[in-house]
């Protein structure tokens, strides 16, 4: 007789030998309790995740489609416009001043972290206890925003330190005069941003470069030595190779960290700042003060949707590489 | 044996030089806060001295003295004692933080379970999906957030800044990194010994999973002690600001004050990474590694 228990999953080995069908070994049995292993397990999951994906779902996918629908709205009246708005933002000169800043941000910014995190990270590898330097280089992600803003405007305005220390060295090589960039009002504030970026994200970088190189089994570079390679063709035929799956990480987590950059922007030079450094963080910052919600949701349409392509791409690339 | 010798020391030569490089780098990690720590000892006169030539229009330099003439704590004093909207952002700093970091756990940590564990169907685009909104910035979704909080009636408060942090997807990525290193006979042993699932993840999961929960920890306040954004856009009333955004507010008349409330609000951070350190560092590999 099958009982009416509630039903769990035991192990085969366990069951009685004797039992009528249902609790046999038979192959429809077998099936059978595949199955329900894999029902329970899918019921687990969707418990267990529950409160999260209920609480992305309210506050991130859902309103999601109320943005999608405001993208066809206009701001005021709420009528259809179909799709008036992203012909707007696509001839608004702040939107593509805003694109071309990003894209030219990231594209500096990712390749020179990337490298400066290796080369300061494989001398690291080589030394016995790393440990205190690595700590050093970790601290900067330590620092508060607003403390660390306070001191680059000192360093970074027309009389700040920058120019103070390079003036002192021009007077001292006798090779130049004063310097008196304004470091903030001019393109050069892109730079400024880029040494800040840098400055933030390196210990990050070269803490994950150390996980890669570490990751590599000496028995491969014992082998490659014991067959003669020296230190160049160590590195550039083992080492190297093996990293790729660091880089790719590395990549996306700069990727995710370039976009935090705005807050340094934000409190260095304001909503307005100087036209170089003017991201698109800055522009839906002054749609959403200014209410101009139905180029922002245009734009966050755009936008976000641009974005979860090129993730899912680097998603792919990355899960192919395993 | 005397050119083995020789090789030796050059080698030994050769490393010192390169910790001597490798520590070049850090100034730039240190000067920040020495300039810090001595400004906020300086008086109003003497920071006046140095910083006017920086925001007048004057053609001198900004000028600094490693060890200030005249140190004195006024400014400490001044804003510990005499500023009471310090105590309340700072308050605010710390319920905001705490708020957001345990709603995270309550969270986070099941999901990440969920996904290290148990095999779904959809579990796979589902993690997709989680780690697409992780890297989304948060001008994208700002907008989405904006209209669930305003239905909600929740803008305005706290609540506004801590429910859309604590739906946030990178705790559960990381704690995820930490419960996958857990071997999979454990759970089967577990279960063969009766253990439901609810008890497997208390006994089993939590402890030893605890590395990847305490990085994404460490690695939540770091984050949420700066943020910006969230109360930028959502909190109009000033009163409930973070101490973040009170630095900003400050005008470099006051610099004094400025300096001292950059130390203090660097202190819990630097309290939280140093005591957390090695989790940061184990969170910063979880967030690397897929599997």
């Amino acid at each position: 007789m099958r009982s009416k228990r509630k039903w769990r999953f035991t192990w085969r080995s366990e069951l009685p030998s004797k039992a009528p069908s249902g609790y046999g070994r038979g192959k429809k049995d077998r099936k059978m309790f595949f199955y329900r292993k894999m029902f329970f397990y899918r019921k687990m999951f969707f418990l267990f995740l529950l409160p999260s994906f209920g609480g992305v779902l309210v506050f991130v996918l859902l309103p999601f489609l109320d943005v999608l629908k405001r993208s066809f709205s206009t701001a005021v009246t709420g009528q259809f416009c179909g799709l008036q708005n992203y012909q707007t933002i696509f001839t608004n000169t702040a939107f593509l001043l805003a694109v071309k800043n990003t894209v030219r941000f990231t594209f500096v910014c990712i390749p020179l972290l990337v490298v400066i995190g290796l080369v300061i990270a494989l001398p690291i590898s080589r030394l016995k206890d790393g440990a205190v330097i690595k700590s050093l280089y970790l601290f900067p992600l330590a620092m508060p925003t607003a403390t660390v803003v306070v001191v680059w405007k000192m360093f970074f305005y027309r009389q700040g330190f920058l120019n103070l220390i390079l003036t002192r060295a021009g007077e001292w090589t006798g090779l130049w005069g004063e310097v008196r960039t304004d470091y903030l009002g001019t393109g050069a504030a892109f730079w400024v941003l880029v040494f800040s970026y840098i400055w933030k994200n390196t210990g990050y970088t070269v803490v994950l470069w150390l996980a890669g190189i570490w990751g590599i089994s000496g028995e491969l570079l014992e082998a490659a030595r014991v067959d003669g390679a020296n230190g160049r063709q160590c590195f550039f035929r083992i080492v190297l190779p093996n990293l790729k799956g660091s880089l790719y990480t590395i990549v996306i987590l700069s990727f995710l960290n370039s976009f935090k950059i705005y807050r340094e922007a934000y409190l260095v030079a304001g909503s307005y700042p100087q036209q170089d450094i003017y991201l698109l963080q800055h522009l839906f910052n002054n749609w959403f003060v200014n209410l101009d919600l139905d180029k922002m949701a245009a734009a966050a349409v755009c936008v976000g949707g641009f974005l979860f392509a090129v993730i899912m791409l680097l998603q792919r690339m990355w899960d192919r590489q395993d | 044996m005397n050119s083995k010798n020789r090789k030796e020391g050059w080698r030994q030569i050769k490393a010192a030089f390169a910790v001597l490089l490798l520590l070049i780098p850090t100034i730039f990690v240190i000067l920040p806060i020495i300039l810090l720590a001595t400004g906020s000892v300086m008086g109003t006169g003497e920071l006046r001295e140095y910083l006017t030539p920086v925001f007048g229009e004057s053609a001198e330099f900004i000028r600094w003295k490693l060890v200030p003439d005249y140190p004195t704590f006024e400014n400490y004093g001044k804003l510990l004692f005499l500023t009471p909207q310090f105590f309340v952002l700072f308050w605010n700093s710390i319920r905001l933080t705490a708020g957001i970091l345990a709603g995270q756990l309550l969270v986070g940590v099941p999901a990440a379970w969920a996904f290290a564990v148990y095999k779904a169907r959809g579990s796979k685009a589902l993690f997709a999906l989680y780690v697409v909104l992780m890297l989304l910035p948060f001008q994208v979704t700002m907008l989405s957030s904006y209209l669930v909080l305003n239905r909600l009636e929740l803008l305005n408060t706290h609540g506004a800044v801590i429910l859309p942090a604590v739906f946030s997807t990178f705790p559960v990525f990381l704690s995820y990194g930490g419960f996958r290193a857990i071997p999979a006979q454990l759970f089967e042993a577990a279960r063969i010994d009766g253990a439901g699932e609810f008890t497997i993840f208390r006994r089993i999961g939590l402890p030893l999973g605890k590395s990847g929960l305490l990085s994404a920890m460490v690695l939540g306040f770091l984050e949420y002690w700066n943020m910006m954004e969230q109360p930028m856009a959502f909190l109009d009333d000033k009163a409930l600001w973070p101490l973040s955004l009170y630095l900003p507010e400050i005008t470099w008349v006051q610099a004094g004050s400025a300096f001292c409330t950059s130390i203090i609000t660097l202190i819990p951070a630097v309290f939280v990474f140093v005591l957390g350190q090695d989790y940061l560092e184990q969170g910063i590999i979880y967030s690397g590694l897929k599997e």
